[in-house]
């Protein structure tokens, strides 16, 4: 087996929601990346973008009705590679708590109010590990212990409740490490969470990425844990990722609109006093089909005509990606470390430092009194 | 639509991909800005119609109309609520006159089944059992309205009055709402239908009494309804703005609180009216409904051909089915109602 | 634990004096009162002035209500006007049969409706949930009196398969240790006994069922969507854990919270369907005898019973709210 294939390779993913009557929603169009050991890959993008329909179509945790999943998910394991997507519900069973493992945005509510977290951390050792009684008691002890939860024996008598927002984080995070999984997936993982709690979970998360050679899959909105964490970013939009690079040149350099109104979206310490933020127009309801254009094009403030006529492809930084179809080049969705984005018209360096501004010029006076 | 300066980039120097409804390569900056809005306006024209702004009872009428159970109820209610209001109209013989009393013998098993003259045939007396049946409409129709208006009335006031003192009243508020709600508790630890028989039977049969007992047997179910809905509007942030800018309490209560709690007690209503349908049906047949044969009842009607039951069961099944079906109607329509308002289910 | 069923036992306190007082105003003050619900309409006005006297109705109303109450705390509710026996005695010997009615009646429901309503979540929009929903709301909307009478005249006596009337089967003997026929039955071993028992509590059951049997299964429905859109579902299926363990531990767990509640609350309207099915079985319960008692104008009789059935629904939903408490950690915490 050799290191250079990834541990999980994703491709062309895409999940439709509806059918019967309503009308069909395609959450997830065309999505490729690959997952290292070892490795944080991000999935970055404004709720509504698809990033938790992916992690739900990867664990095969979507419902079995009204759902179309595509593409394929290659996960390497001793046995063999297998297709995440394509593997029956008792194998996924099988998979899902020992290989990968997954960790959500709510921990109040993503634990069962009515069982006390000691059983339910047992159980996934009872189901995976075959352990029981006092040896799945104990090595329950030991994992809340591993993950930062002070006096566990006590805590695993305990109800969800009687926990603290960041504890219970801890502790579905100690029932996602439980079988050591190869790939985690944390869905969110801070969000709901204080801020110094954010930076405690996200330190332990590396920390177990670290030790464990574990592969994990970031999914936020939050630039912040991006760039303190991911090692490989895939900025998605409307289903589709519009930019994907390792962390350095996408901060540095980011090229599609919509990563550089991301980016123009979050405060800086180091902006000058009163200058203001670049919002990104509009909500992500505002969009257009992909197959009919770029989806982002009602909310960018640079596209053109060409945007609007045919779905863009994924292209390799430097050049202006063509529609698809006709320029599908070797670039797409070989993800890799390189730097590629989805836009016939996207934003050179020069430009991001120029920091676009929303609206009329009134606003650019402004800016210009700030700077002087 | 702004556009800065960058828009004008290597791109649109590059060949535009040709598109088979692509505008025309050639038109000028200005037309060609043009075109690009109105391809935008274009692609994304094909929803201007949202729910945004729509009233939560404007997007549940609409979310009604498409639900088979809402209109199955709504139909069924509409055809009973035409046949009790309109019914001395309808009926073609009177209820009451024995006009073929010579043709039935209950205690020799000889009944009138359907035929041409009587749509539904001859009840034990030699009734148009059709008639009787219309004007019957009118009497169940009367006994739920206002059996529901006795309940809604007293229960709004009770749940509403500990409602609006638990919110806006403070210590002394929460007080009253105690001492109410342990009342209303009581009333609840009254079997219901057991207290209406007792009324009933204490006070003698009558149709008032009927309608005061199934009415009173509700009242605890309004009032716990209301004050439940009130005292989660009034821990809403909108109450809490009221009453930071200064409203008045009263007038937060009436203006704000009760309006847009009024959904789950409506729907309430609706549900209530089918409980009071077979509830003043089981009175009728203890024997404490409406003793005036004038006034034929469903309820009095199938707890007289009880005694009829393996000779002529139509005459029984005839005002069963009528009841059920008047009831199945008004549920079929709360429920659809509670469901279109709930906001749990919206998506 | 114990200082949470302590504090619910003294919340009784005040439940059951209000109760009292309630039903003093009711009904010792319901118009007419009772010299005219007793005695006879020609009664002349020396003898409702003679009676009202006998029941102290001349006295201040505190002084009557304490001797309302005294008697109550005592256990004396009066003597029935139909047996001359005292209505706590009339009571206790028919509580046994309505007893096994309502637990017969109780145990269909739960047996059949959490099962069905489960199903109808798990298959939304199937037939069989149709089917599900369609027939509690005909349940709901059916009158409990005229589907026992149906059951009975199809089931009875066009088919013949169950008795139609009584307890027991006339001309049974069995040996009496307190009144409850099945309990009895299998203490002693005379299972002939429980059989017959049983087939005469089928019919009744079921229609006794109908009410409860249509609203748990609307609950169960409800419940299990709702906890089927939980996040702690969804938790539990991507550890992997078994559709079983899912199933049980973490979908019904939770889901039957509120059936838990709704159970106790309609142990309420048992009793009132108590009063109709067993007047058309002719079962010998505290239903037949309101029944009874309402034709007759039993004054003390329906007095009694009400409040001996109103304080047995408060005590019922005690143990609810305990075994509640046992079940879901959150409440007892409060």
């Amino acid at each position: 087996m050799s290191s250079s294939t990834p541990l999980l390779a994703v491709d062309e993913l895409s999940v439709v929601f509806g059918g019967r009557g309503s009308d069909e929603v395609r959450a997830v169009d065309g999505v490729s990346f690959t997952l290292e050991e070892g490795r944080v890959t991000g999935l970055v993008g404004e709720s509504g973008c698809g990033k938790s329909v992916t992690s739900l179509a990867l664990m095969g945790l979507l419902p079995e009705r009204g759902v179309k999943v595509g593409g394929s998910a290659v996960m390497r394991l001793p046995e063999g590679p297998v297709d995440l997507l394509k593997l029956s519900q008792r194998k996924m069973r099988d998979l899902r708590g020992s290989r990968l493992a997954m960790i959500f945005q709510d921990p109040l509510s993503s634990l069962n109010p009515v069982v006390p977290i000691g059983r339910q951390v047992t159980e996934i050792l009872k189901r995976h590990r075959g352990m029981r009684g006092s040896a799945a008691e104990k090595e329950a002890a030991e994992l809340l212990n591993r993950v930062g939860i002070p006096d566990p024996n006590r805590r695993l008598r305990e109800y969800p409740h009687q926990l603290s927002g960041g504890m219970r984080q801890r502790a579905l995070i100690a029932m996602a490490v439980a079988c050591r999984p190869r790939v985690m997936i944390a869905d969110e993982p801070t969000t709901a969470l204080d801020v110094t709690i954010q930076a405690q979970i996200l330190e332990l998360l590396k920390d177990l990425v670290t030790e464990e050679g574990t592969a994990l899959l970031m999914i936020t909105h939050d630039l912040g844990v991006v760039a303190g964490l991911c090692d490989d970013i895939n900025v998605l939009y409307a289903g589709r990722a519009v930019e994907k690079a390792p962390r350095a040149p996408l901060f540095a350099d980011p090229t599609h609109p919509y990563t550089v109104g991301l980016l123009g979206s979050i405060p800086r310490l180091d902006a000058p006093r009163g200058e203001p933020l670049t919002p990104i127009r509009g909500s992500i309801n505002d969009n257009i089909a992909w197959a009919k254009g770029c989806a982002f094009a009602p909310r960018c403030d640079h596209y053109t005509l060409e945007c609007l006529q045919g779905p863009p492809a994924l292209a390799a930084v430097g050049t202006a990606a063509g529609v698809e179809g006709r320029e599908r080049s070797d670039t797409a969705g070989a993800g890799g470390a390189e730097h590629v984005h989805r836009c016939v018209n996207p934003i050179g360096h020069a430009d991001v430092l120029d920091r676009p501004s929303l609206e009329g010029p009134a606003l650019v006076g402004e800016d210009e009194e700030a700077q002087g | 639509m702004p556009t800065t300066p960058s828009s004008q980039n290597r791109s649109e120097t590059q060949d535009a991909p040709e598109h088979t409804d692509a505008t025309d390569e050639r038109t000028p900056l200005l037309g060609r800005k043009a075109a690009k809005i109105d391809r935008l306006a274009e692609l994304m024209g094909r929803r201007e119609e949202s729910d945004h702004g729509a009233g939560v009872w404007r997007t549940a009428l609409a979310r009604m109309r498409r639900s088979p159970m809402a209109i199955t109820g709504a139909v069924l209610v509409a055809i009973f609520l035409i046949v009790a209001l309109f019914s001395p109209l309808i009926a073609p013989y009177s209820p009451t006159a024995q006009t073929w009393g010579a043709e039935v013998f209950p205690n020799r098993n000889v009944f009138v089944g359907p035929r041409a003259e009587n749509w539904l045939g001859l009840d034990n007396l030699g009734r148009d059992q059709f008639s009787r049946m219309v004007i019957g409409a009118r009497q169940t129709l009367l006994v739920g309205v206002v059996a529901t208006l006795v309940g809604f009335g007293v229960g709004a006031l009770l749940g509403g009055t500990a409602g609006a003192a638990a919110v806006l009243g403070g210590y002394w508020g929460r007080q009253v709402d105690n001492v109410v709600m342990r009342v209303i508790d009581m009333m609840l630890a009254l079997p219901t239908l057991l207290l209406a028989v007792t009324i009933a039977a204490l006070v003698g049969p009558s149709l008032t009494t009927v309608m005061l007992a199934v009415g009173v047997a509700q009242v605890p179910i309004f009032a716990r309804l209301l004050r439940g809905a009130m005292l989660s509007q009034g821990s809403r942030d909108y109450v809490l703005a009221a009453r930071a800018l200064g409203v008045r309490k009263h007038k937060i209560a009436l203006a704000h609180i009760l309006p847009n709690s009024l959904g789950p007690v409506i729907v309430q209503s609706t549900l209530t009216l089918a409980t009071a349908i077979i509830d003043a049906a089981a009175l009728s047949y203890l024997g404490l409904g409406n003793p005036d044969p004038a006034f034929p009842e469903w309820g009095t009607m199938l707890a007289d051909a009880q005694r009829f039951l393996s000779s002529a069961p139509q005459l029984a099944v005839y005002p069963a089915l009528a009841i059920i079906v008047t009831a199945l109607g008004f549920t079929l329509l709360g429920e659809a109602m509670r469901e279109a308002l709930d906001p749990k289910l919206r998506k | 634990m114990l200082r949470f069923i302590v504090r619910r036992l003294l919340q009784l306190i005040p439940t059951l004096g209000g109760l009292s007082i309630l039903l003093f105003v009711w009904l010792q003050r319901l118009p007419g009162g009772p010299e005219y619900a007793l005695l006879p309409d020609d009664a002349t006005a020396e003898q409702r002035a003679q009676l009202r006297r006998s029941f102290g109705l001349e006295e201040p109303l505190t002084v009557q209500y304490l001797a309302f109450l005294r008697r109550i705390v005592q256990g004396d509710l009066g003597t029935s006007l139909m047996t001359s026996r005292p209505v706590t005695e009339e009571f206790m010997t028919r509580f046994p049969a309505t007893f096994e009615l309502a637990v017969t009646a109780m145990l269909i429901a739960v047996a059949v409706g959490v099962p069905l309503g489960y199903l109808a979540a798990r298959k939304r929009g199937s037939a069989l949930d149709f089917a599900a929903v369609g027939g509690s709301l005909l349940g709901i909307c059916t009158p409990v009196f005229f589907l026992a009478f149906i059951l009975k005249v199809v089931f009875a006596e066009r088919l013949g398969l169950f008795p139609s009337a009584f307890r027991l089967s006339p001309g049974m003997s069995r040996t009496d240790l307190s009144g409850f026929v099945v309990l009895d039955g299998i203490r002693t071993g005379e299972f002939d006994v429980v059989w017959d028992a049983l087939l005469h509590l089928a019919l009744p059951g079921v229609a006794l069922a109908s009410i409860p049997l249509a609203v748990i299964v609307r609950m169960t429905r409800a419940s299990v969507l709702e906890v089927l859109g939980e996040d702690y579902v969804r938790t539990a299926n991507a550890k992997g854990l078994r559709p079983g363990t899912v199933r049980t531990r973490h979908v019904m767990r939770n889901a039957l919270l509120p059936v838990v509640t709704a159970v106790g609350l309609l142990t309420g309207s048992l009793f009132a369907g108590a009063v109709l099915t067993e007047s058309v079985f002719a079962f010998p319960g505290i239903g037949s005898f309101i029944y009874a008692a309402t034709q007759t104008r039993d004054y003390p009789v329906l007095t009694g019973f009400i409040l001996l059935i109103a304080t047995l629904y408060v005590f019922i939903n005690l143990l609810v709210d305990i075994s509640y408490s046992l079940l879901d950690p959150r409440v007892r915490a409060q």
